[in-house]
C-alpha cells in the first residue's frame, strides 16, 4: 500500500469533519458541561450562603435571648426596688398617720383639760364668792369684786 | 503489501484483514503474511490489532476515570471531573431505570461496557488509511483498527455478559429455580417441559449472540462503507465521508448504549424470580 490521493481525500474529509465537530458537535456538549459546572457552583454558593445566614440568625437569636434575659432581670430588680419602696412608703405613712392621731388626741385632751379648768374656774369663783359670803355673812357685790374674783380664778 | 496500485477488491480485503498471529499448519506459530495464511490458521489465531487497540482503549478508560477520581473534589468540578461525572450519572440513571435487583456489580459493569465500547467505536472516526499507513511504514502490513468491527471482540464481551447471566441466575434462583424457569415457562405443565426447554435455551443463547452480533454488524457495516467511500476520487470523497462520519457520531454512541442497556436488562432478568 502506497501513499496516494486517497490519503489526501481522507485528509480533506477528516478536516471538514473536524471542523463540523468543532462548529456543531462540541458547543452543545461544552455548553452542557459549563451549565452543569455553573449549577454546581451556584448550588454550593447557595449552600454556603445559607449556612452563613443560619449562623447569623443563630447569633442574632442568641443576642436577642441574652438581651431579653437582661431585660427580665432588670424588670425584676426594678419591681423588687419598687416593692420595697412601697413598703417603706406605707410604713412612713402609717407612722405619720399614727403621729397625727396621737397629736389630735393630745390636742383634744388639752382642750378638754382647758375646758374643765375653765369650768372649774367658773365654779371656783362661785364657790369662793358663796364661801366668802357665808364667811362674811354679807353679800358681796359680785360686780364690785369682779376684778378680784377674776384674778383669783386666774390664779387657780 | 498489496502491490503499488491495489485493485478495489484488494484494497477492501486489505483493510478488513486483521493482524494475525497464530498456529499455521506449515509455518507453526507465526505472523500471518496474507489473508489466506490467516484463514489457514483457523481457530488457533490471535488478532493482535484487535487485542492491542481494545486493551489500549480499556487502559485509556481506566487511566482517564482514575485520574478524574483522584482529583475529584466535592466542590465545583474541573472539566475532566465534570465530564466523568456526567457519564457516570448517565450510566447510573440508566442502570437505575433498567435494573430492578440489588447488585453492586451491575453499575460499574455498565459504566465499563459503555465507556469501553464507546472508545473502541470512536476509533472508527479516524480516517481509514491513517493508522494502517503508519503501521505499514513500521513494517506491519495489516492493521484493522476498530476492535468492535471484529466479531471476536464483540462476542467476547457478549460471552462475558452471558457468563454473568448464568452466574447470577444460579446464584439468585438456585440450580433448581433456574432449571424450573428453563423448563416450566412459558407453559407450566409437565408435558410441555421439552418444548419449554428448547424455547428457553434458545432464548438464553440468543442473548449473547444478539448482543455481540448487533454491535459487530453495525460497526462492520459502517467500516465497510468508510472503506468504499475511500475508493472514490479524492476530490468527491468528503461529500460522502463527512455526512457518514457525522452520522456515525450517533451510531457509535447508540451502539455502545444499546449494548450496555441490553446487558443490564438481561442481568436484571437473571435476578428476577418468576
Amino acid at each position: 500500500m502506497n501513499i496516494n490521493m486517497t490519503l489526501i481525500g481522507q485528509t480533506i474529509a477528516f478536516a471538514i469533519f473536524v471542523w463540523f465537530c468543532i462548529k456543531f458537535v462540541w458547543p452543545p456538549i461544552s455548553n452542557a458541561l459549563h451549565e452543569r459546572q455553573r449549577k454546581i457552583a451556584d448550588g454550593l454558593d447557595a449552600a454556603s450562603r445559607a449556612s452563613r445566614d443560619l449562623e447569623l440568625a443563630q447569633e442574632k437569636a442568641d443576642a436577642t435571648l441574652r438581651e431579653s434575659k437582661e431585660q427580665a432581670s432588670q424588670i425584676l430588680e426594678q419591681a423588687n426596688k419598687r416593692s420595697s419602696q412601697m413598703i417603706e412608703e406605707a410604713r412612713e405613712q402609717a407612722r405619720a398617720e399614727g403621729e397625727r392621731i396621737v397629736a389630735s388626741a393630745r390636742a383634744e385632751i388639752d382642750q378638754e383639760v382647758q375646758r374643765a379648768k375653765d369650768e372649774l374656774r367658773a365654779q371656783v369663783s362661785h364657790l369662793a364668792v358663796s364661801g366668802a359670803e357665808r364667811v362674811l355673812e354679807a353679800s358681796v357685790d359680785e360686780k364690785a369684786h369682779r376684778k378680784l374674783l377674776d384674778k383669783l380664778a386666774a390664779e387657780l | 503489501m498489496a502491490g503499488n496500485n491495489p485493485s478495489p477488491t484488494e484494497y477492501i480485503q486489505h483493510h478488513l484483514q486483521n493482524l494475525t498471529f497464530g498456529y499455521h499448519p506449515e509455518n507453526g506459530w507465526s505472523m500471518a503474511h496474507s489473508a489466506a495464511e490467516a484463514q489457514e490458521m483457523g481457530f488457533w489465531a490471535l488478532h493482535l490489532d484487535t487485542m492491542g487497540w481494545s486493551i489500549a482503549m480499556g487502559a485509556l478508560f481506566i487511566w482517564l476515570f482514575r485520574k478524574a477520581g483522584k482529583v475529584a473534589t466535592t466542590g465545583v468540578p474541573g472539566t475532566l471531573q465534570n465530564l466523568v461525572e456526567m457519564v457516570f450519572e448517565f450510566v447510573e440513571n440508566t442502570v437505575h431505570g433498567a435494573f430492578h435487583g440489588r447488585n453492586p456489580v451491575i453499575a460499574p459493569l455498565a459504566l465499563t461496557l459503555f465507556v469501553w465500547i464507546f472508545l473502541m467505536n470512536l476509533l472508527k472516526l479516524i480516517p481509514v488509511d491513517y493508522v494502517p499507513e503508519i503501521f505499514v511504514r513500521l513494517g506491519i502490513d495489516y492493521m484493522k483498527m476498530v476492535p468492535t468491527t471484529d466479531p471476536n471482540a464483540t462476542l467476547g464481551m457478549a460471552i462475558g455478559v452471558f457468563l454473568l447471566i448464568i452466574y447470577y441466575s444460579l446464584k439468585v434462583k438456585g440450580v433448581g429455580g433456574f432449571a424450573k424457569e428453563l423448563s416450566l415457562t412459558p407453559f407450566n405443565h409437565w408435558s410441555l417441559i421439552p418444548f419449554n426447554l428448547i424455547m428457553e435455551v434458545i432464548g438464553l443463547l440468543v442473548k449473547p449472540l444478539s448482543l455481540g452480533l448487533r454491535l459487530f454488524g453495525n460497526m462492520f457495516a459502517g467500516e465497510v462503507i468508510f472503506i468504499l467511500i475511500a475508493l472514490l476520487p479524492f476530490w468527491v470523497m468528503w461529500t460522502l465521508n463527512v455526512p457518514w462520519a457525522i452520522f456515525h457520531i450517533l451510531v457509535i454512541t447508540l451502539q455502545a448504549f444499546i449494548f450496555t442497556v441490553l446487558s443490564v436488562v438481561y442481568l436484571s432478568q437473571a435476578h428476577e424470580h418468576h
